[in-house]
């Protein structure tokens, strides 16, 4: 036992130790308040939470799951970025070269793969809960509108990263996806009153969408811009707005009656 | 092999075969804590959640958080050694293939085409569905059940909700994943999907059936009334009814909410019944608008 305390002082009691943790943790109601508000990462949290919070069975986590998917997401994307160039020429073969040349490639595009499809499966399921336990209510009302959004854009991420291995399935889906641009009323060349616009399969919504008149090359850079840099930006920052209101609007809902 | 062991083993499948699993498991969970906390308030009790008090995020809230991330983690990493993602042959415009299907989420919406027309079942209803789950908060106006699960202090909002999600939304897309085979014909799971299949199905527009053309000026004027009267007719029908038995409701909506919500259940409600008259009795249109490029209800 000496020679354990002499370690953790031999750790602990230098600059750089100190420089990096500032304060020692001993479990007092000071401590355990600065350990939250003293690590930017715990900080998104309170210092203290009510009880329901922490049980599974009001929340099921899903939020929490929902962010954690997303992270995992934006880590083994940009392990993947590395790997992939945008170009018709060359997507379809870093994706081959990912399943047959690079060392656990395929558990990396496995894992960004089904945590993509799960990502979508928990944020369903997170709106079903908080459906379910009346949080939209007031005063949360505004941060359901931000979950909205949030639930469409995780659509449209797993939805542009479907065309970028530049396979039969994924330039299929987003050939029958973004013919629905066409019909759009009014902005879409085969949708009802674009006549009166002028519209053409050429400066439609499918076109800007396509950058293109069919999926091709500039089809495959603006889903690879969107996936990996527009849409991440916008789901993260609507997220930190996310998180943000669950705290501002006084934590986890609680009943009220 | 079976084909409906290959059906749901295919890689991506296997995805909604997991939805499935965690929808029901949810679900169930959700209404089962609504009945216990309804038997709770039933007596007069306090439900579930109401007394609790405070804790510390650090370690209570920090340690199950870290505990569920360990349990995704290892979960996911076992899917992955387990399956490996799809890649099918290069993108080859020339080959289109039958079906060819868009991404999972979305099959609920591909298969509203086989009922209406691109930009209704493309664009309009999606937009609503949007629209619909933002204004929400804002037409619902019960205040109970507000931070706990209970049925029966919100029925019509659970029913209503339910019937959306579970039904017109996830119902849909397993359909679509599952029951629909080359050019879009259904398919039992334990069918073999067959190319060379036509199935003969004489649809009629509504007016056809009683011999009117429906893109005469008669069958469109006949569609158009059908249409505009089920709009019409099914947001001005709670407020007579709502009127005589409940003029309270009536006055605390007020006029916006009140046709906002009319308006979206009343679109919501037509996609089943499209539904059931596409299927059932073989109709295509209700009402056709020739003009404008064609709007076709
Ligand atoms: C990327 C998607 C999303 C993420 C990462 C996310 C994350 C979270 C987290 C971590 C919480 C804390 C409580 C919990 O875990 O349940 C939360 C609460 C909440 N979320 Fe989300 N969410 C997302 C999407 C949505 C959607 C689609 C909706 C609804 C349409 C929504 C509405 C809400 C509301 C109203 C709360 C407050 C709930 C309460 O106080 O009980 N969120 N969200």
């Amino acid at each position: 036992m000496k020679n354990l305390t002499d370690i953790t002082d031999k750790v602990k009691k230098n600059l750089i130790w100190k420089s990096i943790f500032r304060r020692d943790y001993r479990n007092t109601v000071r401590d355990r308040a600065m350990a939250v508000f003293g690590n930017v990462f715990l900080h998104l949290h309170p210092v203290q939470v009510r009880e329901s919070a922490v049980k599974l069975r009001f929340t099921w986590g899903m939020g929490g799951i929902t962010f954690f998917a997303f992270i995992i997401l934006v880590i083994t994307g940009v392990v993947l970025m590395f790997y992939y160039h945008p170009s018709v020429d060359q997507a379809y073969t870093d994706i081959k070269d990912l399943e047959f040349q690079v060392p656990y490639g395929v558990i990396l595009r496995n894992l960004h793969r089904w945590g993509a499809h799960f990502m979508v499966i928990v944020v369903m399921i997170h709106m079903f809960r908080v459906f379910m336990t009346g949080s939209y209510k007031a005063p949360r009302q505004f941060n359901w509108g931000i979950g909205v959004f949030l639930l469409v854009l995780t659509f449209l991420l797993s939805f542009t990263g479907y065309l970028t291995p530049w396979d039969q399935l994924g330039f299929w889906a987003i050939t029958v996806g973004t013919n629905m641009g066409a019909a759009t009323p009014l902005l879409g060349y085969q949708g009802p009153f674009s006549e009166l616009l002028h519209i053409t399969p050429y400066n439609d919504v499918r076109f800007a969408l396509l950058g293109g008149a069919q999926v091709a090359g500039n089809a495959l850079l603006r889903s690879y811009i969107w996936h990996c840099v527009a849409i991440p930006l916008v789901a993260t920052i609507l997220m930190l707005v996310h998180f943000w209101r669950v705290r501002k609007d006084g934590g986890i809902s609680k009943p009220q009656k | 092999m079976n084909p409906f062991i290959e059906i749901i083993t295919q890689p991506d499948n296997i995805a909604i075969v997991i939805m499935i699993f965690m929808v029901s498991f949810f679900m169930v969970w959700a209404f089962q804590q609504a009945f216990q906390n309804d038997r709770l308030i039933a007596s007069g009790l306090p439900v579930e959640g109401e007394n609790d008090g405070f804790v510390d995020t650090f370690k209570p809230l920090v340690r199950i958080e870290l505990i569920i991330a360990l349990v995704v983690m290892v979960g996911l990493t076992i899917w992955s050694i387990a399956v490996d993602a799809p890649l099918e042959e290069i993108a080859n415009p020339t080959i289109t293939p039958n079906p060819a299907k868009a991404p999972w989420y979305f099959l609920g919406l591909q298969e509203l085409l086989v009922y209406f027309d691109p930009w209704l079942a493309g664009v309009v209803l999606p937009s609503l569905i949007v629209v619909g789950l933002l204004a929400i908060p804002y037409i619902d106006i019960n205040p109970k059940g507000n931070g706990y699960y209970t049925f029966s202090e919100r029925k019509y909002a659970i029913i209503i909700f339910s019937f959306g999600f579970f039904v017109l939304w996830l119902l849909l897309i397993v359909i679509g994943v599952f029951f629909r085979g080359p050019g879009w014909l259904w398919y039992w799971p334990w069918q073999e999907w067959d190319h060379a299949r036509v199935v003969y199905e004489p649809t009629k527009d509504l007016t056809s059936i009683i011999g009117i053309d429906s893109r005469s000026i008669p069958g469109i004027i006949i569609g158009g009334i059908v249409v505009l009267s089920y709009l019409v007719g099914g947001m001005v029908a709670p407020y007579l009814y709502w009127k005589k038995n409940n003029p309270e409701l009536l006055k605390q909506l007020g006029m916006v909410r009140y046709i906002t919500i009319t308006f979206l259940f009343v679109t919501m409600m037509a996609i089943p019944i499209k539904m059931i008259l596409r299927l059932v009795f073989l109709v295509k249109y209700v009402w056709i608008i020739p003009w404008f490029g064609g709007i076709n209800f």
